[in-house]
């Protein structure tokens, strides 16, 4: 990685037409991806894909957020913006995992989870809440990286692992620049000023303890070597899935309290043992 | 994108045209006296209104409360005991005049967040209760938020007491970026061990439950009830205004509208609330705690 870009140039890297997504990426990272449909509870949301796959010779779950790469593929998946059936699927191949003592690696690139009248009355909200609830107690390792956008819940729902990376140029955000900008400023044009205040590259996911790891794409961005930066990831998750399979041997419980304290730790807070500004009829207990 | 424009939502709902962050919030009582209805626009003298608990008594909206004025319709008189109060938010992002703004509102409300947790009992139950109060911020999901929650159900699951939290939010604190959406895995991931050890966990969703707090414990008590008319949802109504264009109906993401799809347990009136939460605290109580003192 040369010197560092902007979170505005790297909002037009991940916006390229070319930029592989996860549909190119499955190939070349996984042999014998067998695709499975549905959660079993309403339909099949092509926003989201998931199956088991070989990884080396592993047997993995493999759970992918899908953007499309023309008009034609975008129609199909929504754009990436999945609705609750989407991660309801996640969910239930994730638990397939956990059984089968397989690994799951989550491929992560959406705006969000979509806002629609629909996803509204199949409960968009306790979807999300439900995979986030879930993956956390997870029997089995978990690895994320986020490919391009990591929109706000709409990411996280596949984003509560024990390894997070991102590509080098992909942004992670609590919500679209576009949407900070319009809500902050009343003035969604300020989108790529938003972008470089909101502190959403890897190397600022990395220094908020966010992000574990950053994987390098071909010089440009990901576009200009599809093959390389798949490598990159490939290389990734090999090293990573070592590391999980030694905390794995240290014993389960061991590996979902890590995962747990990962995202337990993350805050930015100060205590004033001594300072009393507070109101009357309540009485102060230190819970710790 | 999802959690685009909910503070428009929400003030658009109030009829109100101030940001959440102007520090000179309009409130929606116009002039002092009269209350005008968000839900139904009928207007009531602002004395008959509180006197009614603050519910609309034409259509039954249940308006919002602040933490304390919920404390104390909801604990046992002297009961609550706080928990970690003088946490305040840093500034992990950085933003600009999020400090002052912070300072600002920490003298207006006398509250140090969005938040009251503590220990406190109903009808003799004993229980932690999670307090939101949307004059903070509306309410957002920052550090602090997320931290007071969190503990307070870690706190919950080691003594064994129920857990009752209160939601109310605009969603995400946009000025802390991503550590405010790593609250959400942070506050779910105490539901999920609370859940694993076997205490119970009831979430009560009150006016505006939204975007990134629906997204995570707001959603996933073991029982959610809701009081009349409130507004929950996930992503925001402009937003999916926007999308569909056309506008929406007026129950949209109402409590009524969750009930019917399955998202809420149920519906109860703030009057009878207290007696609610004590009878299904009962139920669930666990045999090794306490036994043979029913008295209902």
């Amino acid at each position: 990685m040369s010197e560092p870009l902007s979170a505005s140039v790297r909002l037009d890297i991940i916006r390229h037409k070319g930029r592989p997504t996860a549909l190119d990426y499955i190939p070349m990272i996984f042999d014998e991806f067998f695709e499975m449909h549905g959660d079993r509870l309403y339909g099949d949301d092509r926003a989201i894909i998931g199956g088991v796959a070989s990884f080396k010779g592993t047997p993995v779950t493999v759970i992918a957020e899908v953007k499309g790469r023309d008009l034609e593929e975008n129609q199909k998946c929504n754009f990436g913006m999945p609705h609750p059936e989407g991660y309801r699927k996640a969910l239930r191949l994730a638990h397939q995992a956990e059984k089968f003592h397989r690994p799951v690696i989550c491929l992560v690139d959406t705006p969000g989870a979509y806002p629609g009248v629909e996803a509204e009355k199949r409960g968009q909200g306790e979807a999300i809440a439900r995979n986030i609830m879930e993956f956390m107690t997870l029997k089995t390792p978990v690895i994320s990286i986020i490919l391009g956008e990591g929109g706000s819940g709409g990411a996280l729902a596949l984003a509560v692992c024990d390894e997070l990376a991102m590509l080098e140029n992909s942004l992670y955000s609590v919500i679209s620049p576009k949407g900070f900008a319009s809500i902050l400023w009343k003035d969604a044009s300020r989108e790529r000023e938003a972008c470089d205040i909101m502190k959403i590259t890897a190397e600022d996911l990395v220094r908020l303890n966010v992000c574990d790891r950053i994987i390098p794409e071909a010089d440009g961005g990901a576009h200009n070597d599809p093959n390389q930066t798949a490598d990159n990831i490939s290389a990734f998750i090999s090293e990573s899935l070592q590391n999980l399979q030694i905390k794995f041997q240290k014993g389960l419980d061991e590996m979902i309290n890590s995962r747990y304290n990962k995202f337990r730790v993350v805050g930015d807070f100060d205590e004033f043992p001594h300072s009393d500004t507070q109101p009357e009829e309540t009485k102060a207990e230190n819970i710790q | 994108m999802q959690f685009d424009e909910f503070f428009s939502v929400v003030r658009e709902r109030l009829g109100s045209d101030k940001g959440d962050d102007s520090s000179k919030k309009k409130t929606d009582i116009p002039a002092g006296l009269l209350f005008k209805c968000p839900r139904c626009r009928s207007v009531t003298f602002i004395e008959e209104f509180t006197r009614n608990g603050k519910v609309c008594p034409s259509c039954n909206y249940h308006s919002r409360l602040s933490a304390r004025e919920r404390l104390k319709i909801t604990a046992d008189d002297g009961s609550f005991r706080e928990f970690d109060r003088k946490m305040i938010s840093k500034n992990p992002i950085d933003f600009p005049g999020y400090d002052k703004k912070q300072q600002e509102l920490r003298e207006k409300t006398g509250l140090n967040d969005a938040v009251l947790t503590g220990r406190a009992k109903i009808h003799g139950e004993d229980l932690v209760l999670i307090v939101m109060d949307s004059n903070y911020m509306m309410a957002s999901m920052g550090s602090v938020v997320g931290e007071r929650i969190t503990r307070a159900i870690e706190y919950a699951t080691e003594k064994k007491l129920p857990v009752v939290a209160f939601t109310a939010s605009g969603g995400a604190r946009m000025q802390e970026g991503i550590v405010s959406l790593m609250q959400m895995a942070k506050t779910s991931g105490a539901v999920a061990r609370h859940n694993e050890a076997g205490g119970l966990y009831i979430s009560v969703m009150t006016d505006p439950t939204t975007g990134g707090v629906t997204a995570s414990f707001a959603s996933l008590g073991d029982i959610i009830i809701a009081e009349p008319k409130v507004l929950i949802g996930f992503a925001g109504r402009r937003v999916i205004e926007g999308t569909i264009k056309q506008k929406l109906p007026d129950d949209f993401q109402s409590a009524e509208f969750m009930l019917e799809n399955g998202f809420v347990d149920m519906i109860v009136e703030r009057t009878k609330m207290r007696r609610v939460l004590a009878h299904l605290i009962r139920l669930h109580r666990m045999p090794e705690i306490k036994e043979g003192d029913d008295n209902e």
